[in-house]
């Protein structure tokens, strides 16, 4: 063998070497990177405190609503008069999603029209889907501007009605997101946990 | 149990148990040799007793307040329903910590000081100290708590193990230094071991494995992810040699032009 | 070569050279990486700096990740850090890296410094690389002993207590200095509060730029090698020195292969033993802060205690401070106590080879009594030990200028 094909071959050598050491050096870093990463995740104490929550529905009045938090994030629970309901499909030619077709704004049981496990209960998350802010109630019908009652957004104006739908022309994308959440008792609504038992 | 049966089985492994009582020196009576636990925190049969004891005698005072009932679930195999029906009497929800009821004003009130948390006790004295301090209590009378202990002597704790133990006294001898006249210039108390003196619910083979459980599960509170740490050790070393091959031809290869 | 010399190599285009045309991308790497020759002799010795440099970078990272977690205020420390080790998740990992990294980075750099004095690095010219170094190992014993409050354990309680308490050993303004530090009347949630701005932000930073000047400054000089020979006497017509290495891919490789066997070691204590038996996590520690009660063993973290052990040594207050203080310090004018022609010990006489051995022992031995209980036989040990360490660096002058030296060779001594 001469010199040149020694060469040859250890330059061949070195170059398959280096690429090994580089690409198990790389996966190291990136098997490292994961301990580091789940790390920001919410941890153990987060997730009990963000557990379910319970709201007692007994001294909630027809028209009445609480303001809950769940997981630090503000949930509106509104007991709906028979006269809300009444109104509610005369909002839908002014809404973006009438028919609640973005799957990812609630959970199965709640994309109905009323947006709701009992038509009687709304549970919408309080943060408007444009950037975060709470909007505010305003329940009285003003038939002259086609106000049927609603929310309203103090920061960027965006409307939802009280199915937390929102309206065209505002700057939210989408209805309010309602949370998973179910009926442990008839009076009792718990908020966060849609299965199993309490 | 008959005491003599007691003492059969207690005094050999007993005197393991020296204690070195310098006179005059109160801090030399906590130097006590602690029989060793031989607890083995891969046995989870032994783990979930320790957490049954645990809960049905320590957890009515002392806290483990830094762990949660779900961790333990997990490493135990016990589901949330075995956790709340059999471990959880303080808590309603698996991801709570071990709290006590008890406010830690009342506990110093009642007890002078109050029941340490026991959530770092066994890395913070090790497990053999837990094993032995709950086998070294000792009637005397002189304490408000009717009992002292070895290991700890002056402790506010009762000696809450009473009825599966019994009471027992601690055997002193006298040992005698003498000058180079043969004057005696102090007399030592040289702890011998313990005697029975009631009998508990269970013999001294049970007791002592009704601890050793106990210790076990306090061993594995103190750091829950031990295992898992030994586990990914093995992982993480067998990278590195592959690693380490890997770069060392790499370093002879190019180190080849060196001459 | 110049770095302008070197700026003036192959053509080149595209992304490269626009930066390059912005900022000395290539240049750099050249002088300090691919064109900066190191002797190709170096041994084992050699591999504490660039490990030294590991250890920082980790324990930066590790730190960036627990801060986000940690909480310093003294009601919240201890419970912050079980939070940590227990309900974050691989939360008890990123502790463990740091925590074994303390004690590891001067596991490092005690090595890397007895290298510079195993074959005479801090001699002219390397005095100011020297000098940088001190100031990097004073910066870092600042950082671990703040570091070492935070957990507010025990041992972070009663340790501060005893170090800080040092400082009122100092005539007239002692009470005053003491005061100062922990701006309470004790060590208090006011005392951790600073502290940990001091291991977060302050400390980290100056010892993020002092390693940069270090590194300027021995890359401005050369590397010193086993043999203590200036390679950069004889060169070859490119003007490389004929007993250097390129950096990189030479001792680059090789720094790899070191930083592996180091990483085994490290994760071995992560993984298997990260207390260390008492001495990396000391047991006493695992108990909150008691400030009506000092634990019945108090000694500092173990790479503290030789000089913890100079200071019980003394049977006096102010005088132990003193001798303490110039302990640490002394090395520091190692360039100028060392009078000796040759640089390594290779060359030296039976003397200088003596001085050191017993130096060493002198250390370890003080190291290891600084954990023992200051009574009876410890303490006279300690005072021997303590006055041989002093002796070593105080005689030096002497012992050196009198030393038998062999000659240097001209070429450095290279095995295949």
């Amino acid at each position: 063998m001469t010199d040149d094909e020694m060469d040859q071959i250890d330059r061949n050598r070195r170059h398959f070497l280096t690429i090994a050491t580089a690409v198990t050096g790389l996966a190291g870093v990136g098997l490292v990177a994961v301990p580091f990463l789940s790390s920001l995740k919410p941890s153990a104490r987060a997730q009990a405190l963000g557990a379910p929550v319970e709201v007692p529905l007994g001294s909630l009045a027809p028209g009445e609503m609480v303001r809950v938090l769940w997981r630090g994030k503000l949930v509106f629970v509104l007991r709906r008069e028979e006269e809300m309901l009444k109104l509610l499909p005369d909002n839908d030619d002014q809404l973006k999603d009438p028919h609640s077709e973005k799957t990812e704004q609630q959970p199965a049981y709640a994309a109905n029209e009323v947006r709701a496990v009992r038509p009687e209960y709304l549970v919408v998350e309080g943060s408007c889907t444009h950037l975060g802010c709470a909007p505010i109630e305003d329940f009285a019908v003003r038939p002259a501007d086609g106000w049927n009652g609603g929310f309203f957004c103090p920061c960027h104006g965006s409307k939802f009605d009280l199915a937390g739908r929102v309206f065209k022309g505002v700057p939210a994308p989408t209805n309010l997101r309602v949370p998973p959440y179910r009926f442990v008792r008839d009076d009792l609504l718990l908020i966060g946990q849609d299965t199993g038992a309490a | 149990m008959t005491k003599a049966s007691a003492m059969n089985f207690g005094l050999p492994r007993l005197f393991l148990i020296v204690l070195t009582l310098v006179a005059g020196n109160a801090f030399a009576a906590s130097e006590i040799e602690l029989e060793k636990s031989g607890i083995d925190p891969g046995n989870v049969n032994s783990l979930q007793r320790g957490a049954s004891n645990f809960m049905n005698y320590c957890a009515g005072c002392h806290s483990a307040k830094y762990v949660r009932y779900k961790t333990i679930g997990k490493y135990l195999g016990l589901s949330d329903e075995q956790l709340i029906d059999n471990l959880m009497f303080n808590a309603e929800k698996t991801f709570e910590t071990i709290n006590v009821s008890m406010q830690p004003e009342d506990a110093e009130r009642w007890f002078g000081t109050a029941p340490p948390d026991l959530s770092l006790m066994a890395r913070a004295r090790g497990a053999d100290y837990i094993y032995t301090f709950l086998k070294s209590f000792y009637v005397d009378p002189e304490s408000p708590t009717g009992v002292d202990n070895t290991v700890l002597p002056g402790t506010s704790m009762p000696h809450v193990l009473w009825s599966l133990q019994g009471f027992q006294n601690a055997v002193y001898s006298q040992h005698e230094e003498k000058d180079a006249e043969g004057n005696v210039v102090a007399v030592t108390d040289h702890f011998e071991g313990f005697e029975p003196v009631t009998a508990g619910s269970l013999d001294a083979e049970d007791y002592d494995e009704f601890v050793k459980d106990t210790t076990n599960f306090l061993a594995y509170v103190a750091e829950p992810v031990r295992s898992d740490r030994r586990k990914l050790g093995v992982w993480v070393l067998m990278y590195l040699i592959f690693f380490l091959i890997i770069a060392r031809m790499l370093k002879k290869q190019i180190w080849k032009d060196v001459k | 070569m110049s770095r302008i010399e070197a700026e003036v190599g192959k053509p080149k285009g595209g992304l490269m050279k626009w930066i390059d045309d912005r900022f000395p991308f290539t240049s750099t790497m050249k002088y300090h990486a691919t064109e900066y020759y190191a002797s190709k002799n170096f041994n084992i010795w050699y591999v504490f700096g660039v490990l030294s440099m590991v250890v920082l970078v980790m324990q930066l990272f590790t730190g960036i990740f627990l801060t986000m977690n940690y909480k310093p205020s003294a009601a919240e420390a201890f419970a912050s850090v079980e939070y940590i080790m227990r309900d974050v998740e691989w939360g008890w990992l990123i502790r463990y890296l740091h925590s074994t990294g303390a004690s590891f980075f001067f596991i490092v750099v005690y090595l890397h410094m007895f290298r510079a004095m195993l074959y005479g690095s801090y001699k002219k010219p390397r005095e100011l690389v020297w000098i940088i170094g001190m100031l990097i190992f004073l910066v870092l014993m600042a950082e671990a002993f703040a570091g070492y409050l935070l957990p507010w354990g025990q041992m972070s309680y009663w340790g501060a207590q005893v170090i800080i308490s040092l400082f009122g050993a100092i005539p007239v303004v002692g009470d005053g200095i003491v005061e100062f530090i922990r701006g309470d009347y004790s060590i208090s949630d006011i005392t951790l509060n600073r502290f940990f701005a001091l291991h977060v932000i302050a400390l980290p930073l100056a010892l993020v730029g002092l390693v940069f000047v270090h590194i300027v400054a021995l890359h401005e000089v050369g590397s010193n090698n086993p043999d203590g020979i200036d390679i950069k006497k004889l060169k070859d017509e490119k003007g490389v020195p004929l007993d250097g290495v390129a950096f990189h891919p030479y001792h680059t490789s090789k720094d790899l292969v070191a930083i592996i066997v180091f990483l085994m070691i490290f994760s071995a204590v992560v993984f298997f033993a990260p207390e260390m038996g008492g001495y990396f996590l000391e047991h006493a520690n695992f108990e909150p802060a008691n400030l009506r009660a000092t634990p019945e063993h108090i000694a500092p973290v173990w790479y503290f205690t030789p000089f913890y052990a100079i200071l019980r040594a003394v049977p006096d207050k102010l005088w132990g401070f003193i001798l303490f203080g110039t302990s640490v310090i002394l090395p520091l004018f190692l360039p100028w106590l060392d009078r000796s022609r040759v640089r390594s010990i290779r060359y030296r006489g039976w003397l200088y080879k003596m001085a050191l051995t017993l130096f060493t022992i002198s250390f370890l031995a003080l190291g290891w009594l600084g954990v023992q209980p200051a009574e009876g036989v410890y303490v006279v040990a300690a005072r021997i030990f303590a006055v041989v360490y002093f002796a070593f660096f105080l005689l030096m002058p002497y012992y050196t200028s009198i030393d038998k030296t062999k000659p240097v060779p001209e070429r450095v001594v290279y095995h295949d």
